[in-house]
């Protein structure tokens, strides 16, 4: 059983394993093993394990090589650079949402369909900036597609976490900054200033960062903590880490930590009551609702396919202004309020 | 306002009360005695009148925004807060202002009473345009009159005394009643002169009991104690002063129109008395059930058959000023002296616990309690002074066990505020005769967070339908309820009505075919 998404049933349609290009014999971002997935970029929802071969942006390889097996066969191309798989041409452009992310430009006979991945239009010195995409077909996601969702800019937030960083110190806690391991810490590195203090990684972060730093991201320099000398005063430093360290023992050894989360969820009091969080930043990796519109707008598209989020809200206010739009049924989750998905922000569509 | 906005969020973001109060004499250490005098009215709990309809707020946020009133509603329902959710969706402020908490409250919110529609509308969007977004938030809260923000008017008295040195008793005494922060009125709050002028009407802060948790006769020699009827009806103080009466609810309302025969026994006290009590509907010499009352509560004025079909009496229990005297210091046995006297005046007799003992005893007259259409006991040392607020020690409530039942989970709706998006409302059904489940009773409080979650997760994968916010769900999670009275009820499906209903706990053990039925719980119901 297969939805048609793009007028041509054959260009890309909706299966059980995923989303597919007949005449190209592909899927994206699968959710089930195939021969052939693109990739819109490395997080574990969208890039899974057991695909035969991969195929991803070459400013991607380095971090989608990190989080699969050593293995796995995988051929990256350049940022718009057209690839024909049996008369379909395929192109990736910038997504904006990490390093490497791509949306799918897929184009047969003429029909242009084009599948967003998770995307930003907001600046990031850690990935290439979104780039908007003509077509006639869109799939977007809408993970925050919801009017109360509007990010601050990146200097307002930065500013506010360095704030954060040095009230700790002065008060002798540590920071802790928690996020995405892939993604939102480096982006937040970025951010932060190291002339406060010095900046610790997680394991997991810092894996990422050295993936990062290896396809030429500069940022700003980090240390393990297997490599700081006993003694180590942590009451100046600011750790970052992924949010599952929250209420784990690994966290005992700063001595008094002051806790922050960095997500777009953290937008609304109540989730970040229930996170139990000291602060919550709000920094997020999507398009919020203002440059959801936008960048819906710019597509120029005139089938606009909603996937993952508040996808039935945007749906309508699109119909409402006379769009055609419907929502599509994947498996992919974007930004999970918890580390535990489908407990509880994220709404469940039915 | 900007600085009234950041306490306000400082207040909001932390649970460690020492925190609350710094934060809180920080700010009335710095603010303009106008601005915190608004801030004390605020954060006392109190709120000028709501200017508009909800919906009309809504409808104009909607509007600012740009976006369709089911937008709106959808944003609502995610965020959980009204105020919250506008200051969310409005498009980013196009000015700026540096104006106070009191220039906001005098020249825009107690304004906009007065206006027409189209003018609140104007005025409203036009103040959102000078306002940040914690600022819009606040300003959302003072409007809506949600502003609850997790302090007790005890913290903020301790943080006002902190900041002025004025004695935290005088200051519970000084904040209670009927008032607005007009001018000067932080000054006279904060004044170490005892002012004659004090207003006559103003009551005293209630004395408060805790409820008995240890054995009764862990509190010692029961002669040392006053054993009282715990009566469940509104607790008031009645004064006389000056040529007036007044009578206050422990809601700090004043409520003397509302209860004539209340103020007819005022009418007949002394000069310079103030009795503390509770009215009661009475008939027979004994109390009516609680439902009864209920009509009285909320009609601002009583017409005719009400009040011969429910009349109200004052049950007298305590004297606070005599003679023109503040009489709290002195030892409950003298004061209850002082109120036998009083009796002469027209206050009813009051029915009065057997005399027993032993503890043992004790606990066997507080089982005549349901009979009597009362609480429980009330057990005061009487060598007690008349406290301010909650006071461990001297006062304790002793209450019945509350009714407990089992009944199962059906309908489900999300919480607001810190519970918003997380279903936390729960409405539980019991067995008729007919094996249908009949909704009993909604109880929102008695599971803990983990507990929550787990129902939420539950609620979601096991809903069958929605009307509106609220989600029928596969009858299958039962729970134990507890409730602390129950009466026939014509307004509701089941016939019954449960006074105060909780969750006690969730019974895993059990399925949904082990849940009362409705016949069971009808036999709890007293004559």
């Amino acid at each position: 059983m297969s939805i048609a998404v793009s007028e041509n049933p054959k260009l890309l349609s909706l299966t059980d394993r995923g989303l597919y290009c007949k005449v190209g014999d592909f899927y994206v971002d699968p959710w089930r093993s195939v021969e052939n997935a693109v990739i819109t970029h490395a997080h574990s929802d969208h890039a899974r394990w057991g695909m035969k071969r991969y195929l991803c942006s070459q400013e991607g390889e380095g971090v989608l090589r990190r989080r699969l097996a050593p293995e796995s066969n995988i051929s990256s191309f350049a940022y718009g650079e057209w690839l024909n798989i049996n008369g379909v041409n395929v192109s990736l452009h910038p997504a904006g949402h990490i390093l490497g992310s791509a949306q799918v430009r897929i184009e047969l006979d003429g029909e242009v369909a084009v599948v967003s991945g998770d995307y930003k239009t907001a600046p990031d010195t850690t990935c290439s900036a979104f780039e908007p995409v003509r077509c006639h077909t869109f799939v977007t996601e809408c993970t925050f597609g919801l009017p109360i969702y509007r990010w601050d800019t990146d200097e307002e937030i930065f500013a506010s976490i360095n704030e954060w960083w040095k009230e700790n110190q002065a008060r002798g806690r540590c920071s802790i900054l928690l996020g995405y391991a892939l993604g939102k810490s480096q982006r937040a590195l970025s951010g932060l200033d190291p002339s406060i203090g010095p900046i610790l990684a997680h394991g997991a972060v810092h894996a990422m960062n050295e993936a990062y730093r290896e396809a030429g991201i500069s940022l700003p320099i980090t240390r393990r903590l297997g490599e700081l000398p006993t003694g180590f005063d942590f009451a100046q430093a600011l750790v970052l880490a992924p949010p599952s360290v929250q209420g784990s023992t690994w966290l005992r050894r700063f001595g008094e930590v002051s806790t922050a989360f960095m997500s777009g969820w953290m937008a609304v009091r109540g989730a970040k009551r229930r996170r139990a969080m000291d602060r919550g930043f709000v920094l997020s990796d999507h398009v919020d609702w203002p440059s959801l519109l936008g960048a819906i707008e710019s597509t120029g598209a005139e089938r606009i396919w909603a996937t993952h989020g508040y996808t039935n809200i945007l749906v309508r206010h699109l119909k409402e202004q006379g769009k055609w739009a419907e929502v599509l049924s994947t498996e992919w989750e974007g930004e999970q309020d918890a580390s535990e998905p489908g407990t509880a922000e994220q709404e469940d569509q039915a | 306002m900007r600085d009234f906005a950041k306490l306000y969020l400082e207040l909001d973001s932390s649970n460690r009360t020492n925190d609350k109060v710094a934060f809180m004499v920080e700010y009335f250490r710095t603010a303009s005695p106008e601005d915190a005098g608004w801030a004390v009215y605020f954060l006392t709990g109190r709120r000028p009148k709501r200017p508009f309809a909800s919906t009309k707020f809504q409808l104009w946020a909607a509007e600012t925004a740009g976006i369709s009133p089911w937008l709106f509603t959808e944003c609502y329902d995610a965020v959980g807060d009204l105020a919250e959710t506008i200051a969310l969706v409005l498009p980013p402020p196009v000015q700026e202002n540096t104006e106070g908490l009191a220039w906001w409250v005098q020249n825009v919110l107690l304004i906009l009473a007065r206006e027409p529609e189209e003018s609140q509308r104007q005025i409203v969007q036009k103040s959102w345009e000078k306002l940040s977004h914690s600022e819009r938030f606040v300003f959302n809260k003072l409007i809506t009159g949600a502003f609850r923000v997790g302090v007790s008017q005890e913290l903020v008295v301790r943080a006002l005394s902190i900041s002025s040195g004025v004695p935290q008793a005088t200051l519970s005494h000084r904040l209670m009643g009927d008032w607005t922060a007009g001018s000067l009125f932080f000054e006279s709050l904060l004044s170490l002169d005892h002012d004659v002028t004090e207003d006559l009407s103003r009551p005293y802060p209630f004395c408060l009991a805790h409820p008995l948790e240890a054995e009764a006769s862990s509190l010692g020699d029961l002669s040392d104690w006053d054993i009282e009827w715990k009566w469940d009806g509104i607790r008031a103080q009645v004064i006389r002063r000056g040529g007036n009466t007044y009578v206050w609810s422990r809601g700090e309302e004043l409520i003397t129109a509302r209860f004539p025969e209340i103020a007819a026994i005022g009418d007949r006290l002394p000069e310079g008395t103030v009795i503390d009590g509770e009215i009661l509907a009475w008939s027979d010499g004994r109390p009516l059930p609680f439902a009864e009352l209920q009509k009285r509560i909320g009609r601002k004025t009583v017409g005719a058959k009400l009040l011969q079909t429910v009349p109200v009496t004052l049950i007298a229990f305590d004297v606070l000023e005599f003679q023109g005297r503040d009489v709290r210091a002195d030892p409950l046995s003298e004061r209850l002296q002082i109120l036998t006297q009083l009796k002469t005046s027209g206050l009813v007799e009051v029915p009065m616990p057997a005399q027993v003992n032993e503890w043992s005893e004790l606990a066997a007259v507080r089982e005549q309690a349901r009979d009597l259409r009362v609480e429980g006991l009330m057990l005061k040392r009487k060598s007690s002074v008349y406290g301010v607020g909650r006071k461990r020690g001297d006062w304790w409530k002793w209450k019945l066990e509350p009714f407990t039942i089992d009944a199962v989970l059906i309908y489900a709706q999300r919480g607001s505020g810190k519970r918003a998006s997380l279903y936390t409302d729960y409405t539980f059904a019991v067995w008729n005769d007919e094996k249908q489940l009949v909704p009993i009773a909604k109880a929102y409080s008695g599971l803990t967070d983990a507990e929550i979650k787990e129902v939420d997760a539950f609620v979601r994968k096991n809903t069958q339908d929605k009307f509106g916010p609220v989600r029928t769900v596969t009858p299958m999670l039962v729970m134990e309820l507890a409730f602390e009275g129950i009466q026939k009820s014509s307004r509701h499906k089941s016939g019954i009505a449960v006074r105060f209903p909780r969750i006690a706990r969730w019974r895993h053990d059990k399925g949904p075919d082990d849940a009362n039925t409705l016949a069971e719980i009808k036999s709890l119901i007293p004559d």
